[in-house]
């Protein structure tokens, strides 16, 4: 159920991050906009390498320094531009109001310090308590998160832990402050397929308890589907095709998604395979000028090769707006197909 | 750095025809010469010593004393301590076992110490420095190659040639040795400056390379009380080895970043 | 950890075992140390008579255990140089100084290397960086000994700030410890450097700033608790090659520590003395390993759970 709030939590406009990488300068997110609205879970997919990290990374302003800087966009948390922010004022922010949780829990805890100490931490740093609370506050948050025992778990260190149970200690550590906004960063990837699924059940919890929104990172459609309201697939540094989860399983609008779709392992295979669309994505420092998949694409066209897609609007049927970046939607012989 | 390592090998190489004077035999008229631009001239461009010897023409030859031990000196505790990394990686069990708190026990001795009394008792002689090197880097190469080796030998190409029926002898050296050999490079080009310093510093001791052979750490120590009078003397023995060591540093590192990043620095 | 430092203790303990062999083998290395003890005009009967009063006559391995049992109450027999003194006394007269120019050497240098190494990670690739990296190249480039001998020359013989030698009160320490540490702090620095580079990139890191923890915080409390484990490893040998570096650099300063007696009895061919310094030196190496090991479980609980 969405929050008829008239503003969205987090809303991302026009974002443009650059890498001063070996090979040159490149756009590793290029003019990408989206949003969340309250309690409402965003997915972002898209092959590797294609920018998801650093969006994510860019919105809490700790893009890798000193290589990566954010050019230029907005990054609106309820309608204040964090860019605008002081490093000061983002510090307030980060953990506070906005979370978020990293792909691997085997080296996303510090081995030196106790889990407790790192839980502590995170509420401590935006709450101005005794330790006593703040250590109380900490074992309910690792209850939240359904760590058992939480009281003695505390003085335990990270190598003590399985790595399902590392990851909730992190989620407690995101969700200790109750932030509105919480970044998912491919969050089971590493994880058991049975795991996985008590993590992604946990995390659809406390989104009903506390109408978080959620920006979910993640390789696998079929995630996105138990997951996600809307969803934004990214090719090469730009979201190509943005909309409502529904919209885009039915009648995915970009060849791209399409190929995404198509290669969707079914749910009692291994859901560790990866990809297989023909050929590569195109490297950063060697951008086509025209539509970025046209390589691997097979209805390109003569103008895909020069000019880049207009957004263009899928349907005006479908809830809010569904939109993809592809002259094909332009050709009235198209045809919306799971290809 | 090249440039630098060049310069360097250069002089050790040719110091027999291209060092202007004798290194051993000087002549007491030109004793205590200052170098050029302090008030000495072109003919002993660095000063002369106590004895009238050219500094110039000693710190040559010292280059090619320096030098050849620590080549000879690498090359002997590498080979020993190779050798036994390998066994140690490859066997495993007591043989590992034996040799790697051999490798504790090397590494947690005082090894100058050692150095010293050995070139007391036995006396200071080129063999003997070799011997304390040797000593003193086996271990390094020894714990350094068995990592490696354990590494190596999970991978399949070690697995097939087992399968196929290769021996033990043929697996280490034709699958396992070649890839070890960036590690023991570069380990070893890593060496070469602190083997120098060990050399230098022994022979300022008097307990390393015996008199009158012309070695750097030899003409500091014999430069050393008339620092006031002669600063000449003791200044660019030090320097050289400063310079030497310093080059080869570079050229380690460099290496290192080329053939083996995953080496720690130290 | 009690098991892991249990392992290390017996480790030293062998390692002890091991100098303490070496250190008797010495005395053997030579011919009989009786030769050093008779005087030149002294008869065969009176050779005799002192091989058997050592023990010399008994066989080798049970001449090893007497050392070894002497050795451990301290017993290393009378020096021969030093008339009227015991080998052992020697040493524990002359430890004080070296331990305070050695200890006085690893506290500057660790106190300088570990900052600047750590700054050196955070300011990668800029001219601090670099000037770091000259110092620290430079550091393990020159020999000790010249160092000294040209930190007398500009300090003390030209410009009179400092004295030239000897032990006397602070101003005496400076040029040692400088000569000293120069080395230990090129190396601890490096190993900072690339130790703190390393946790720096680390998701741990990246966690605590999405934490929002102030960037200071992260570097010195969350990266640099993790990059301290590399350089302490190392830290024993550091404190150990300071020791022995106390050989060269109270030669060139004239420092009266055990280093100067261990090469003036080298020079004198004062083999109890020799023996005493070997294995007090290695003794007081192997404590601080044992030390290092200790203060190493502490910093890193993967060890202290074991
Ligand atoms: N620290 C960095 N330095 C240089 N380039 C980087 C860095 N981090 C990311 N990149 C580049 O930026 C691009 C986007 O990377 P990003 O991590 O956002 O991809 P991703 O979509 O998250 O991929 P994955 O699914 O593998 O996590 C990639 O081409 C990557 O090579
Ligand atoms: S714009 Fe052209 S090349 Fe690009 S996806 Fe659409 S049809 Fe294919
Ligand atoms: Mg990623």
């Amino acid at each position: 159920m969405r929050s008829p709030s008239e503003r969205p939590a987090l809303e991302v406009r026009d974002l443009e991050t650059r890498i001063d990488t070996k090979l040159g300068l490149i756009k590793a997110v290029d003019g990408v906009s989206f949003s969340v609205e309250h309690g409402e879970t965003l997915g972002i997919v898209g092959e590797s390498g294609s920018g998801k990290s650093i969006a994510a990374l860019s919105i809490l302003r700790l893009v890798p320094k000193p290589s990566a800087y954010i050019a230029r966009g907005q990054v609106l948390l309820d309608g204040e531009d964090l860019l605008e922010k002081s490093e000061n004022e983002m510090r307030k922010v980060r953990g506070k109001r906005i979370s978020m949780i990293l792909q691997d829990p085997q080296t996303s805890l510090n081995p030196v310090f106790s889990i407790g100490f790192q839980v502590v931490e995170a509420i401590g740093m935006h709450a101005d308590a005794p330790r006593k609370t703040l250590v109380q506050r900490a074992v309910e948050a690792l209850r939240r998160v359904r760590v058992a025992d939480p009281e003695r778990r505390v003085d335990d260190f990270p190598h003590q832990m399985s790595g399902g149970m590392k990851q909730r200690v992190v989620g407690a550590i995101a969700l200790g402050s109750f932030p509105s906004v919480l970044i998912a960063d491919e969050p089971t990837t590493a994880l058991d397929v049975t795991i996985q699924a008590q993590y992604l059940r946990l995390l659809k919890d406390i989104q009903q308890e506390t109408g978080l929104s959620i920006i979910f990172i993640t390789h696998d459609f079929g995630v996105v589907a138990r997951m996600c309201d809307k969803v934004a697939v990214m090719y090469a540094g730009r979201v190509v095709e943005y909309g409502p989860v529904r919209a885009i399983f039915n009648s995915p609008a970009h060849p791209y998604t399409k190929a995404l779709l198509n290669s969707v392992p079914a749910v009692e295979e291994d859901v560790d395979r990866l990809y297989s669309i023909k050929g590569q994505p195109p490297a950063f420092w060697d951008m086509p000028k025209g539509c970025r998949f046209e390589p691997r694409c097979d209805v390109a066209m003569e103008r895909c090769k020069t000019e880049y897609p207009a957004k263009l609007a899928k349907a005006a049927t479908a809830s809010g707006g569904h939109y993809a970046d592809c002259w094909a939607l332009e050709e009235p012989e198209w045809i919306p197909s799971r290809s | 750095m090249f440039v630098l390592v060049v310069l360097l090998v250069i002089p050790a190489l040719s110091a027999d025809w291209l060092a202007p004077h004798d290194p051993i035999r000087g002549s007491i008229p030109d004793r205590l010469k200052p170098p050029v631009f302090f008030g000495g001239t072109w003919e002993f461009a660095l000063g002369t010593d106590r004895l009238g010897r050219d500094i110039l023409s000693r710190i040559m030859h010292g280059a090619k004393v320096s030098l050849s031990i620590s080549i000879a000196g690498i090359l002997a505790g590498g080979v020993l301590g190779t050798a036994l990394g390998l066994i140690a990686g490859y066997f495993r069990g007591l043989a590992d076992a034996i040799i790697m708190r051999l490798v504790d026990i090397t590494m947690a001795l005082p090894s100058i110490l050692l150095a010293l009394v050995l070139a007391v008792t036995v006396g200071p002689s080129f063999q003997t420095i070799i011997v304390v090197v040797t000593f003193v880097l086996w271990a390094l190469y020894a714990r350094q190659v068995r990592g490696e080796v354990l590494s190596i030998r999970e991978r399949d190409f070690v697995a097939r040639a087992r399968v196929a029926g290769a021996s033990d002898l043929r697996i280490i050296v034709r699958h396992i040795l070649p890839n070890a050999a960036n590690t023991i490079i570069v380990l070893a080009t890593l060496q070469v400056g602190s083997v120098i310093l060990l050399e230098a510093g022994l022979s300022f001791l008097g307990v390393g390379i015996p008199r009158p052979t012309p070695a750097w750490g030899l003409m500091v120590a014999d430069g050393r009380q008339l620092i006031v009078s002669a600063w000449w003397i003791a200044f660019f023995p030090g320097l050289a080895i400063t310079l030497t060591v310093f080059a080869l540093n570079l050229l380690g590192d460099w290496m290192r970043d080329r053939l083996d990043p995953r080496l720690k620095e130290v | 950890m009690k098991r892991y430092l249990v392992i290390r203790s017996l480790q030293s303990l062998l390692a002890l075992l091991a100098i303490s062999v070496i250190a008797f083998a010495m005395s053997h290395l030579t011919g009989s140390p009786v030769d050093a003890m008779l005087p030149d005009d002294a008869g065969p009967e009176e050779a005799a008579r002192l091989t058997k009063l050592w023990g010399l006559d008994l066989p080798l391995y049970e001449q090893y255990f007497v050392f070894l049992g002497n050795a451990l109450q301290g017993n290393f027999g009378d020096s021969i140089k030093w008339q009227g003194q015991t080998a052992f006394g020697l040493v524990l007269e002359r430890l004080p100084a070296t331990i305070q120019l050695g200890g006085f050497a690893i506290i500057v240098s660790t106190i300088i290397a570990l900052p600047v190494g750590v700054l050196a990670a955070v300011y990668k690739d800029t001219p601090f960086d670099s000037a770091g990296k000259l110092v620290a190249l430079l550091g393990q480039a020159m020999p000790n000994f010249w160092l000294g001998i040209v930190l007398i020359w500009i300090f003390a013989v030209h410009l009179h700030w400092l004295p030239t030698s000897g032990r006397g009160g602070f101003s005496h320490m400076i040029l040692p410890a400088i000569a000293m540490g120069w080395f230990q702090v090129a190396a601890f620095m490096r190993l900072t450097r690339s130790a703190m580079l390393e946790v720096l990139d680390s998701e741990y890191i990246k966690l605590a700033r999405i934490k929002g923890v102030p960037e200071r915080r992260v570097i010195w409390v969350h990266a640099l608790k993790n990059a301290a484990i590399a350089p302490l490893t190392y830290f024993g040998v550091i404190a150990g090659s300071i020791f022995t570096g106390s050989v060269v650099i109270e030669t060139v300063f004239a420092w009266p520590g055990t280093g100067l007696l261990a090469i003036d009895a080298i020079r004198g061919r004062d083999f109890p003395v020799i023996q005493a310094v070997v294995v007090t030196f290695a003794g007081v190496f192997i404590v601080a390993n044992l030390i290092v090991d200790t203060l190493y479980a502490y910093l890193d609980p993967r060890i202290r759970y074991q």
